[in-house]
């Protein structure tokens, strides 16, 4: 037994700020000081919030550390681990609200979160499987393997309500069931871990994370659908999820978790990683497995579906990782205990990677049905700066932004699909004054323009016509005739493009033409952005009653766009490119932007 | 197979399981508008034209690969799916260059014929200018009027089993070409020109050489002569609305001699002299024991195949040039010593179904007078395009002869444009040279037919000769892989570059996809020349025809001699992939 333990996260954004230089610091330090017998130092996954990385935390007290550099880990061993004085002002922030330091698990971000899919991470060492075994790791499979038959395993899953976490959130059970009903012969199962949409890393935390759970997973669903073989779909851009990932598999095929007759069971399966070149349109099931097949990776008509002829020809299962990361739990918890999370159609937990104007930026994982507004100003702590919340854009590029009035939104699929947004795979940027809804909408239509795969037409040019037509207004050229043709050419590219992508690029136009008609108005007819942000639509003006001719902005203007004489009056010329750099340097408030 | 009952436009129909919407409709005469779908060859739904709506459905589907169900309830036309072929049309309009006035595919273009079924207003979108690609060598790809349909990728790759084109780049900048935008002359492209002939727009054309043969006709120091392939005949009625399968040969013969041509030959008359040295050749292999399979040669597009591909075996293929070589040599040798005329004022023309034939007269060792055997060659299309540029109301039009000096061809000639046409020609000839005696029966019909994959054993004065009829590039890719192993074993194959052979070329007339995918062109086609080859026909064996007994006589000498080689024979090269 040790006294402590110090979690040090290893997920990518720590591991960016070096946090791996601090496990090698602390294990040597804990030698030299005879107390490697009773401190602990664990390398773990991602805890999520990353916006405060490298992250330490120290138990038995669940002392949380932010941002921790070296100069940090040394004050945190010197203080906390050898005199038990705890660091002050390194804990987070939020711990220390209410007078005393209390344990992270307490805190408004922490505290509502439920994890699930999450369970291990910022738990375990990923890159040792005996820590997997240790929290039950691998349990779930040996009992599906020992005391279920395939079909009591697809009616637990059924049972426990899950749907697929990939975006579109098809019942997981139902999918097992279709490649389960057909003929015996050669069946895969393949893991969605393309991670696409911007901003979201919850596959990646889990991968990084805890592994052994995705392999466990897909053991599970291959003997519930009689399955030898998969494939995990990793984007080449998660080099520390491929090679965590490429060790957990290592690790399970030598303890006998994978390859043949997985523990003395007779049943056999194992696995390929397979790498891809980080195409968005890849997380789409059909073009993903294209790819897998090595081909170009555009998706394909269905019916047939892949539970009937996916991968190679053959019937196929593909979950995402967060899905199949839910798996274990439910198995060993019960199908009961899960659809006791969640409403009445989503059950269980949701990971969302929480970004853009909010304090808490990070991944946070919360039961269905819980409302945008408690995600947003509780758990990620609000909009910095006291500025007003706008919209929250959900489900990653293709996704609707959702007005200040929707905040009670409770989340889930159908909910979230009414008020024209999706679920998608998890992404939710939150939006402050500040920015502008026709801009934004321009920002992810650019995206999807240069993700559409190419192959159908509506997707293809439809969303290239969007992006022009947005252009030109955020320019000042539109017309109202514009916004027409926005609006039935999203209808259009929504209703007849062959894949989900096309199916839902448009969403983000057609929501914010929906919650933000008149700022569309706005730049249409009076030229102007409410926010601010559309350049061709802003003047900069120095007011003359607050400039004091300090010269300072005349000074940083790149251009030479502002003259004036020392202690007189400044003005701004056509030459204005309209960067900026004179409003932030001004002292005096004296430059405006109409 | 199991059948399923559903409605369409709520009339009931019964098609087996599996059937798609697309066929289902057709069955109740109802015609649902495609662009990328091409039967068996491109089943992808990518351009989104056939949508219908199925009742419960989330969105449109597309229906030339949407499965029917059991129950279905489909709607093909409504006010709503018109509305969103419009705009699709619209969109891919906004992506394409509007040269339609002088477009090659102009009243032709499958697009330009929806856009006006559809009353598309061509300004709905910003046209976005894209850029014009013209550096392939044999053909003309203008991405600027591709629709991204992936026919000719799908044509290339399947049927073909080249694949030297493909999608680059992604979304909205995503164009057909080859690997890393190489130039197509730097690929193992075969210029078989299926690409051409599946290309519903003006994306993909045959490179036009017409105005090279008007200004020879033009030029008084120059004896112009123009012969046809069989296939020609059969299809240049498509180009004046002929019924496809007419054979508009007396016509055609007219035309081009009202358009200045000095002499009009027939290419059949030259492929009776291939068969007499293609089939001297195959009697001297069986008589020295090889090398077996021979292969034949008149397709240039297979020849240029098998010099990538299978390098190994150019032994294999027989050494004689194809018709339009055999009928270029003997213009310049021949007939210009006969008629007085020097060579070099010879301008010898050939009208071939086929774009390869371009690139043939430009191959080595097809020089029998010192110069190229041919001067140009021009397509069925590029002649159709001639005949309306002199001003010929075609249909008005005499039936003539072709000049006999060089214009009397035997059936097995003509069929030389059908697949199975030169193996059934060859056998003809063969079987009466080595057995002595005349044939009780001419019609070989197990070498007939469209099958890609064709196989007969016949018994030759006692010995057995198994023969392959292949056509399609992939489809002579799977027999010489089984011929590889060991699993198939033959002495002669004839082998052709197109899907049906000739009738089916490159360089035929443009069928739409919709014509493509309710009827068999190939078929079709081959029925013109099949009439030109039937039973009361008084010369039907190459050997017969009295034009090659007297150039033999008078000038060749023997068939496979010692001249006949020097003229009527070529070389080849081993090639490579990349």
């Amino acid at each position: 037994m040790y006294r402590s333990h110090i979690l040090v996260c290893a997920g990518t954004n720590c591991h960016s700020g070096k946090s791996d230089k601090f496990i090698e610091y602390l294990d040597e330090k804990l030698l030299e000081h005879k107390l490697n017998e009773e401190v602990k130092v664990v390398k773990t996954g991602c805890f999520g919030l990353c916006a405060f990385g490298p992250v330490v935390v120290v138990y038995p007290e669940g002392i949380f550390y932010q941002m921790v550099d070296q100069a940090g880990i040394e004050r945190i061993f010197a203080e906390h681990v050898l005199k038990g004085r705890i660091v002050d002002d390194l804990v987070y922030e939020e711990s220390k609200k209410h007078g005393v330091i209390e344990p992270f698990e307490q805190t408004d971000f922490f505290r509502k979160q439920v994890r699930v899919a999450l369970h291990n991470c910022g738990v375990i060492d990923p890159e040792d499987i005996n820590e997997y075994i240790a929290v039950d790791g691998y349990q779930a499979l040996a009992k599906v393997l020992t005391t279920m038959t395939p079909q009591q395993v697809i009616d637990e899953i059924k049972a426990s309500g899950l749907r697929g976490r990939g975006g579109a959130g098809f019942p997981t059970g139902l999918k097992w069931s279709f490649a389960a009903a057909e003929p015996a012969g050669k069946k895969y199962i393949c893991c969605n871990a393309d991670e696409g949409d911007p901003g979201a890393f919850m596959d990646r935390s889990v991968l990084e994370g805890d592994p052994h759970v995705l392999i466990e997973a897909m053991a599970i669903a291959a003997y519930a659908v009689g399955a030898d073989e998969g494939y995990k779909y990793v984007r080449a851009e998660y080099p520390l999820a491929v090679q965590r990932f490429q060790k957990a598999l290592d690790d399970a095929r030598a303890m006998g978790f994978l390859g043949e007759n997985i523990l003395g069971t007779g049943f056999s399966f194992d696995m390929h990683v397979k790498l891809g070149a980080g195409a968005f349109v890849c997380g789409e099931e059909t073009a993903l497995l294209t790819s897998i097949e090595g081909n170009r990776g555009e998706p394909r008509p269905r019916p047939p579906f892949p539970a009937v002829k996916g991968l190679f020809g053959k019937p196929t299962v593909l979950n995402n990782v967060e899905t199949l990361a839910n798996i274990p739990r439910i198995i060993m918890e019960g199908a009961d205990w899960f659809a006791g999370m969640g409403t009445e159609t989503s059950k269980g937990t949701k990971v969302f990677a929480l970004g853009g104007n909010i304090v808490n930026v990070g991944l946070v994982e919360v039961p269905m049905g819980i409302t945008l507004r408690e995600i947003v100003e509780e758990i990620g702590g609000g909009i910095p700066s006291g500025k007003k919340f706008k919209a929250a854009q959900t489900g990653g590029p293709s996704g609707g932004c959702i007005p200040a009035k929707l905040l009670d939104t409770g989340i889930d699929y159908e909910s979230l699909a009414q008020v024209g947004s999706m679920m998608g795979s998890g992404g939710l940027i939150v939006m402050d004054e500040d920015s502008c809804m026709v801009d934004i909408a321009k920002f992810y239509l650019d995206f999807t323009v240069d993700e559409s795969c190419g192959k159908c037409a509506p997707c293809r040019i439809g969303t290239k016509q969007l992006l022009e037509i947005l252009e030109k207004i955020t320019q000042g050229q539109g017309v109202m005739e514009d916004l027409d043709t926005l609006k039935t050419l999203s209808t259009h590219i929504m209703e007849n493009s062959l894949c989900a992508l096309g199916q839902t690029a448009p969403n983000p136009v057609a929501s914010t033409l929906e919650y933000f008609w008149d700022e569309y108005v706005e730049h249409v007819v009076n030229k102007k952005c409410p926010a601010g942000m559309c350049k061709d639509l802003l003047t900069y003006t120095i007011l003359p009653d607050k400039c004091i001719g300090c010269t300072i902005c005349a000074r940083v203007c790149p251009v030479n766009a502002i003259s004036g004489k020392v202690k007189e009056i400044h003005t701004i010329d056509e030459k204005c490119i309209k960067c900026g750099v004179c409003v932030d340097k001004c002292k005096f408030d004296a430059i405006i932007k109409v | 197979m199991d059948n399923v009952k559903l409605k369409i436009n709520g009339l009931d129909v019964e098609v087996p399981k599996g059937t798609t919407v697309l066929d289902a409709a057709h069955k109740l005469g109802i015609r649902i508008p495609t662009l990328c779908y091409l039967r068996e060859i491109n089943a992808i739904g990518a351009c989104r034209i056939c949508v219908v709506e199925v009742k419960g459905a989330r969105s449109s589907v597309a229906a030339c690969v949407h499965p029917v169900s059991e129950g279905m309830e489909i709607q093909t036309n409504t006010e709503k799916l018109r509305q969103a072929r419009k705009m699709t049309l619209e969109l891919i309009v906004s992506d394409h260059r509007m040269d339609c006035l002088s477009c090659e595919r102009s009243l032709r273009c499958e697009l330009q014929t929806l856009a006006n079924e559809y009353e598309v207003d061509q300004h709905k979108f910003a046209n976005l200018n894209p850029e014009v690609d013209d550096s392939a060598p044999h053909l003309i790809r203008d991405n600027s009027k591709c629709i991204l349909c992936r026919k000719c990728v799908a044509v290339c790759k399947h049927n073909q089993a080249v694949g030297v084109i493909g999608a680059n780049y992604r979304g909205y900048k995503t164009q057909i070409g080859s690997p890393f935008d190489l130039p197509l002359d730097t690929q193992p492209c075969i210029y078989c020109s299926q690409c051409v002939a599946v290309c519903p727009t003006g994306a993909l054309s045959e490179k036009y050489d017409h105005k090279k043969v008007w200004e020879a006709i033009a030029n008084p120091n120059k004896h112009v002569v123009v012969a046809c392939a069989p296939a020609v005949r059969a299809q240049l009625g498509e180009c004046f609305n002929y019924p496809i399968g007419t054979n508009v040969s007396g016509k055609m013969v007219t035309a081009l001699r009202r358009m200045g041509f000095d002499k009009v030959f027939d290419v059949p008359t030259a492929a009776d002299f291939t068969i007499m040295e293609e089939g001297t050749e195959l009697i001297k292999r069986l008589e020295a024991g090889g090398p077996f399979p021979m292969f034949t040669s008149c397709s240039p597009g297979w020849v240029k195949f098998c010099e990538h591909f299978y390098p190994e075996y150019l032994d294999n293929l027989s050494t004689c040039k194809s018709p339009q070589q055999m009928y270029g040599a003997l213009m310049k040798t021949y007939y210009a010593e006969k008629e007085g005329i020097k060579p070099e004022d010879m301008y010898v023309v050939s009208v071939m179904p086929c774009a390869a034939k371009k690139f043939e007269i430009t191959r080595d060792h097809q020089n029998a007078a010192g110069i190229p055997d041919l001067d140009a060659v021009i397509t069925t299309n590029e002649l159709a395009l001639m005949i309306r540029q002199t001003g010929l109301i075609f249909e008005d039009l005499p039936d003539e002869d072709f000049d006999p000096a060089f214009g009397i061809a035997s059936g097995a000639g003509h069929i030389f444009g059908v697949t199975g046409g030169v193996c059934e020609a060859t056998l003809r000839t063969v079987s009466e040279i080595v057995s002595g005696k005349p044939l009780e029966k001419l019609e070989f019909n197990e070498v007939r037919g469209v099958a890609g994959i064709k196989e007969a054993e016949y018994d030759l004065g006692g010995k057995k000769l198994k023969v392959a009829v292949v056509s399609g590039t992939a489809n002579a890719k799977k027999v010489i892989e089984d011929i590889k192993s060991g699993a198939k074993e033959y002495h002669f194959i004839e082998m052709m570059a197109c899907p049906g052979g000739c009738v089916n070329g490159g360089g035929q007339p443009y069928q739409p996809g919709y014509v493509r995918n309710f009827t068999d062109l190939r078929a079709l086609r081959a029925k013109a020349l099949y009439r030109e080859d039937a039973p009361k026909t008084a010369l039907r064996k190459s050997h017969e025809n009295p034009v090659v007994k007297e150039i033999y006589d008078s000038y060749l000498g023997e068939p496979g001699g010692h001249k006949a080689h020097e003229l009527l024979h070529t070389s080849y090269v081993k090639r490579t992939v990349y």
